[in-house]
C-alpha cells in the first residue's frame, strides 16, 4: 500500500494510507515559564538562606524554647476547643435554620448576621471589656430577682474569653457549611429511607448525614486550619499563644525576625499535620462515589501493596530503557 | 361521641379480604387538587397496573399509600391498618412519625430514580433497615439480604458500591431491598422510567417473577407490554381521577372512555 507522501498538511489522499505513528505537540512557552519561575524561586530561598538578619542560630536556638513549647501547646488547646464546640453549635444553628419553625430559624438567622459580620478581633476584644457592659453576670428573667449570679471578671478569664469569642465566631461558619452539607444531600436519598420504615433520626444518622458530611469535611477542614491562624488574634487579650509567647521574648531581646520565622515554622507544621488528616478523612467519606468498586477492606489493601511490590521488583529487573 | 363510642379506639379495623384499600382519597399541593377523590382496592396477590399521563396523579396516588404524602383527606387502609392516623370516635387523629415509620415496614417501595444509599455497599443497602427497623441480628440479616440477592440475579455484587452498577442492576437491589423487609404490598413507581431501552427487560423480568411468587404489587409504568402479560388489573388515570379499570384485555385492547383510548394510541 501506498503511504502518504505529502508532508505538512492536514490533506490526504483518498487512495493513500495516512501514518500511524503520533507526535505530541510540544509546548516551548511553557519549559521557559518553569525555568524563570525556578529561577526566582531558587534565588529567594538563597537570600533566606544567606541573609544574617534571618539569624538562623538564633531561630534554632528558640525553635524548642520551653515558653515556646507552652504557647504551642496553648495554641493547641485554645483550636481543639473553640473547633469543637463550634461545630457542636453550628450544628444547632443550622438545624434552627432549616427549621420550619419561623422563630427559631430568624433568630438563627440574626446570630449569623451578628457573627460573621463584625471582625473576630472586634468581637474579642468586646467579649474582654464585658465587665464594662455588664459588671455582674447573673440569672434572672427581665430584671427580675437574681436566681444566680457572679462578678464578671470572677466568672470569664482569659481563657473563658478567647474561647467564647473564636467559638462563636467559629459556629456562624460552621452553621452555613452544616447546612450546605444538609442541602447537598438529595431529598430521593432520605425519602428511600422513610420509605424503608425508618423513623426521621435513623434517616438523618445513618443516611442524609454520612453523604452530608462528604460535602461538609473538605470546608471544615479549612476551617480548623484558620481557626490555628486566627486564634493567634488572643494575643491581643494578653493570652500565651504561639504569637504571644514569642512576642513576650523579643519584647526583651529584639530578636523580632527569628522569634517571628520560629512560630511560623511551628504554625506550618501543625498545619501540614492538619492537611494530611484532613485528605484522610475526605476519602473515607467520599467512598462509593470516587469510583472505588470494592471496598478496601484489610485484605485488599495487602493485595495491592503486594501488586505495587511486585510490579516494582519487575520493573527493577527490567530497567525501561530510556 | 356517644352515637360512635362503638367504634373501637386503635388502627385496627376489622379485617377485610384486600390487602390494600384506598377510600375516597384527595390530595393538593397549594391550590393544584392532583387527586380528586380516587378509590380502588387491591387484593392480596393481585398485581395492579396503573396508567396515565404524567401529571394524572398516578405516583401521588402511589405515595399516598405509604404516607410519603399525606392525603387532604380519605382514607389508605394497608393490611387492616389505617395508614397515618389513629381513629378515635369519628375522627382520624394523625400518628406520631414514628408510628407512621412502623406502618411503612408493609409496604415497599421502588422508585424512578433507584435512591440506593451511596455511601454503603449493595449488601449494606440491603441490611440497613432490617437491622435498624426490625431488630433483626447482622447475621440473619445477611443471609436473607443475599438470598434477595440471588432472587434479583445480584448475588455477584454483594461487595460493591452502587456508583459502579448500570441503572438495571441498580435497579434490581433496589427490588431486593424493599423485599428483604418481607412487605404485605410492593409499589413500583415508574421504576423503568430512568432505564437506557436495553436495560428495562431485566428490570422488568425481575418484576414478572415476583409476580408470579405471588407477591402484591401497585406498578405505576408506561410499559404496556408488561401491563398486558402480568398485571391482573389495569387502572386508568385521567386528571385526578381513576377513569377507568378492569382486566387489560379491556383497559388496553377495548378501553371503553376516550380519554384512556387517545392515551393507549399515543404510547403504542
Amino acid at each position: 500500500m501506498k503511504t502518504a507522501t505529502v508532508t505538512d498538511s492536514t490533506r490526504v489522499d483518498p487512495s493513500a494510507t495516512p501514518p500511524t505513528e503520533l507526535v505530541p505537540m510540544r509546548y516551548p512557552g511553557r519549559r521557559l515559564a518553569a525555568l524563570l519561575v525556578l529561577l526566582v524561586a531558587a534565588s529567594l530561598g538563597f537570600s533566606v538562606v544567606t541573609n544574617d538578619n534571618f539569624e538562623w542560630p538564633v531561630v534554632w536556638e528558640y525553635l524548642f524554647n520551653p515558653e515556646i513549647m507552652a504557647g504551642l501547646r496553648t495554641t493547641l488547646v485554645l483550636t481543639g476547643v473553640s473547633m469543637s464546640l463550634g461545630i457542636a453549635l453550628g450544628i444547632v444553628l443550622a438545624a434552627c435554620r432549616m427549621s420550619e419553625n419561623r422563630v427559631l430559624s430568624s433568630l438563627s438567622g440574626a446570630y449569623l448576621w451578628f457573627f460573621r459580620g463584625t471582625p473576630l478581633l472586634v468581637q474579642l476584644i468586646f467579649w474582654f471589656n464585658l465587665s464594662a457592659l455588664y459588671p455582674r453576670l447573673s440569672l434572672s428573667l427581665f430584671g427580675g430577682p437574681e436566681i444566680v449570679g457572679a462578678a464578671t471578671n470572677g466568672v470569664l478569664n482569659l481563657w473563658a474569653v478567647a474561647i467564647i469569642g473564636l467559638t462563636l465566631n467559629e459556629s456562624a461558619y460552621m452553621a452555613e457549611i452544616v447546612r450546605g452539607g444538609l442541602l447537598s444531600v438529595p431529598k430521593h436519598q432520605s425519602e428511600a429511607a422513610i420509605a424503608l420504615g425508618m423513623n426521621r433520626w435513623l434517616t438523618f444518622r445513618r443516611v442524609v448525614l454520612p453523604q452530608a458530611l462528604r460535602v461538609i469535611v473538605p470546608p471544615t477542614g479549612n476551617q480548623v486550619i484558620g481557626m490555628l491562624k486566627h486564634s493567634s488574634l488572643v494575643s491581643i487579650i494578653a493570652l500565651a499563644d504561639l504569637l504571644y509567647s514569642a512576642q513576650l521574648i523579643y519584647s526583651q531581646n529584639f530578636r523580632t525576625i527569628p522569634l517571628l520565622v520560629v512560630i511560623s515554622l511551628w504554625y506550618l507544621v501543625c498545619t501540614t499535620v492538619l492537611s494530611y488528616a484532613q485528605s484522610h478523612i475526605e476519602r473515607h467519606y467520599g467512598r462509593g462515589v470516587h469510583g472505588g468498586a470494592q471496598r478496601p477492606g484489610g485484605l485488599a489493601k495487602l493485595r495491592a501493596l503486594g501488586s505495587r511490590l511486585s510490579q516494582r521488583s519487575r520493573s527493577n529487573d527490567n530497567p525501561t530503557p530510556a | 361521641m356517644s352515637a360512635t363510642t362503638s367504634v373501637p379506639d386503635g388502627t385496627d379495623t376489622p379485617t377485610a379480604d384486600p390487602i390494600v384499600r384506598i377510600i375516597d382519597l384527595h390530595k393538593s399541593f397549594g391550590p393544584v387538587e392532583v387527586l380528586k377523590g380516587v378509590d380502588l382496592e387491591v387484593h392480596r396477590g393481585q398485581v395492579v397496573v396503573i396508567l396515565g399521563r404524567s401529571g394524572s396523579g398516578k405516583s401521588t396516588m402511589l405515595r399516598c399509600v405509604n404516607h410519603l404524602e399525606r392525603p387532604s383527606r380519605g382514607t389508605v387502609v394497608v393490611d387492616g391498618e389505617v395508614i397515618g392516623y389513629r381513629i378515635k370516635g369519628d375522627k382520624l387523629h394523625e400518628l406520631s412519625p414514628s408510628a407512621v415509620a412502623k406502618q411503612r415496614t408493609r409496604t415497599g417501595m421502588v422508585f424512578q430514580a433507584y435512591n440506593l444509599f451511596p455511601h454503603m455497599t449493595v449488601l449494606e443497602n440491603l441490611i440497613e433497615a432490617p437491622r435498624r427497623v426490625k431488630g433483626v441480628n447482622k447475621a440473619e440479616a445477611v443471609k436473607d439480604a443475599l438470598q434477595a440477592l440471588e432472587e434479583v440475579g445480584m448475588a455477584h455484587k454483594a461487595d460493591v458500591y452502587p456508583s459502579t452498577l448500570s441503572g438495571g442492576q441498580q435497579q434490581r437491589v433496589a427490588i431486593a431491598r424493599a423485599l428483604v423487609m418481607k412487605p404485605s404490598v410492593m409499589l413500583f413507581d415508574e421504576p423503568t422510567s430512568a432505564l437506557d431501552p436495553e436495560l428495562v427487560g431485566e428490570v422488568l423480568n425481575v418484576m414478572k417473577r415476583l409476580a408470579t411468587s405471588g407477591m402484591t404489587m401497585i406498578v405505576v409504568t408506561h410499559e404496556i407490554g408488561f401491563a398486558r402479560g402480568v398485571a391482573d388489573e389495569v387502572v386508568f388515570m385521567s386528571e385526578g381521577r381513576l377513569v377507568e379499570k378492569g382486566p387489560p384485555s379491556q383497559v388496553i385492547d377495548a378501553p371503553v372512555h376516550e380519554s384512556t383510548r387517545l392515551f393507549i394510541d399515543s404510547i403504542l
